[in-house]
């Protein structure tokens, strides 16, 4: 091993006090040095609302990912779904962190991701659906990235400098994932009879859950030219999913979306019973033992 | 040894930066991967911005670390490093020494990165993407197995000439 080589893998075991959490290695804030000023005339707290909203989709739908770990078909996709989950715990990280910045409390990512409850969690409910199979696993993975790609590629040009900086980055992993996730839905669709039928029925089973992807919400509304409209990103994602669909041979189906409850859904902190399990096992260790380190 | 308090610190402190390896690419170093974007010195203190390859990448956090002691130990009292996320990083990026060290490392270099990413999937089928030639033998004969591999930045490939493996940096 070279001198340099030596130099980068002995920063790796390098023991200090302030950057070793028990939840991570090397965990700094990922906005460091980025000028966390806030437009002028923006909202601060629809803001951190917003920002919030974003962070939890990747946080909530990266740990649903990470549970396929160990159980997934091939170690090529347990590769990919990895790399997947990880690019979107990055982008939760720096999306929470920018929900921090803008509510002004004093909390940071860590508190943001561990110390809330689930009414307090502003995801869709698509993002913590536990996926059946693996089909169930690419189609929502299709759904998912190819709607978030469509609402990052317009938050691209968000009013607020460092939202639009972390869309511009996340939407070129996004387009890497919603490639991924089609082959897999197209090879499927159109693999087998018993192949088709599964992503057939997988389709059916978490359709009831895209409609509430473009439903407009009052924390959009509060922030006009640095939120994006949901409502306006249907025609992109249809576009998308019905090229697929057709290169799959597949069916696009027609259920009725899941009911809202007394009106409200994921993004008013409503969320179906699989959520608190999932948040159980995300949460519990750092709760159990809030100043861990090793 | 160069040191802060030498005549011309700034380039000094470049050096220093521009010669930090990426912890998960050895073989490259953060100025050959286009991960160092600005180097400026204001005394013995010295601001260093990098910025991530992908918003996960957990190498960054260990970069930034190897730039403060590297720095730190050639004299310079305070280090600073901030991140920048914008404009986003992209693998073109990557300078033409980058890519031989890249190859020469039995890895692929990517091509050209397709921009930007459309509403209408623009990779659904492999014949579509450009063919990625082998480190090896340079054969443009190859088959991607898989579309991601051990870590953020890269993909699997065989040859189908040489039969051999190996690994590809993704074109973002």
């Amino acid at each position: 091993m070279t001198e340099d080589e030596f130099a980068a893998y002995q920063s790796l075991s390098e023991e200090t006090e302030d950057h070793r959490w028990a939840f991570g290695t090397g965990f700094t804030d990922p906005l460091e040095g980025i000028d966390p000023s806030l437009p002028d005339g923006t909202d601060a707290g629809a803001l951190a609302a917003y920002c919030l909203m974003l962070g939890d989709d990747a946080l909530v739908y990266s740990h649903r990912l990470q549970q396929w770990m160990t159980r997934l078909p091939e170690l090529e996709e347990e590769t990919a779904l990895a790399n997947i989950a990880l690019d979107l715990l990055g982008q939760a990280r720096l999306l929470l962190s920018r929900a921090a910045q803008a509510e002004g409390r004093g909390r940071d990512e860590d508190q943001l991701a561990f110390f809330r409850d689930e009414h307090e969690f502003r995801n869709v409910r698509l993002a913590e659906r536990s996926d059946g199979d693996f089909a169930e696993l690419a189609g929502r993975l299709l759904v998912f990235s190819a709607w978030r790609l469509a609402l990052f590629g317009r938050l691209a040009s968000s009013a607020d400098p460092v939202l639009a900086a972390i869309a511009a980055k996340g939407a070129r992993e996004l387009a890497y994932h919603r490639d991924y996730a089609a082959q897999w839905v197209i090879r499927l669709g159109d693999g087998t009879p018993l192949s088709h039928g599964k992503m057939q029925a997988a389709l059916g089973a978490l359709w009831p859950l895209v409609d509430e992807l473009f439903q407009p919400d009052p924390v959009t509304a509060a922030l006009p030219g640095v939120a994006a409209d949901p409502a306006d990103l249907r025609a992109e994602v249809d576009t998308v999913l019905d090229v697929v669909l057709e290169a799959a041979t597949l069916d696009r189906p027609d259920g009725a979306p899941m009911a809202r409850v007394a009106g409200k859904a994921g993004r008013d902190g409503v969320h179906t019973e699989a959520f608190g399990y999932l948040l159980a096992e995300l949460q519990s260790v750092a709760r159990a033992h809030p100043d861990a380190t090793w | 040894m160069v040191t802060a308090s030498g005549p011309d610190p700034v380039t000094a402190a470049r050096e220093i930066a521009a010669a930090v390896p990426d912890p998960e690419l050895p073989m490259v170093t953060v100025a050959d991967l286009g991960i160092l974007r600005d180097v400026s010195t204001d005394g013995d203190r010295v601001v260093v911005t990098i910025t991530p390859t992908y918003s996960g990448c957990p190498a960054l956090a260990e970069i930034a670390r190897d730039l403060r002691h590297r720095l730190t130990q050639a004299g310079f009292g305070e280090v600073v490093v901030r991140t920048a996320l914008a404009p986003p990083w992209s693998s073109d990026w990557i300078t033409a020494e980058g890519r031989g060290k890249l190859r020469q490392a039995g890895i692929a270099p990517p091509g050209a990165a397709a921009r930007p990413p459309g509403p209408v999937p623009l990779t659904l089928t492999a014949t579509r993407r450009a063919p990625v030639a082998c480190p090896r033998c340079g054969s443009a004969s190859t088959t991607r197995t898989a579309a991601f591999g051990a870590t953020a930045c890269k993909a699997l490939y065989r040859c189908e000439s040489c039969r051999e493996p190996f690994e590809h940096v993704k074109e973002i």
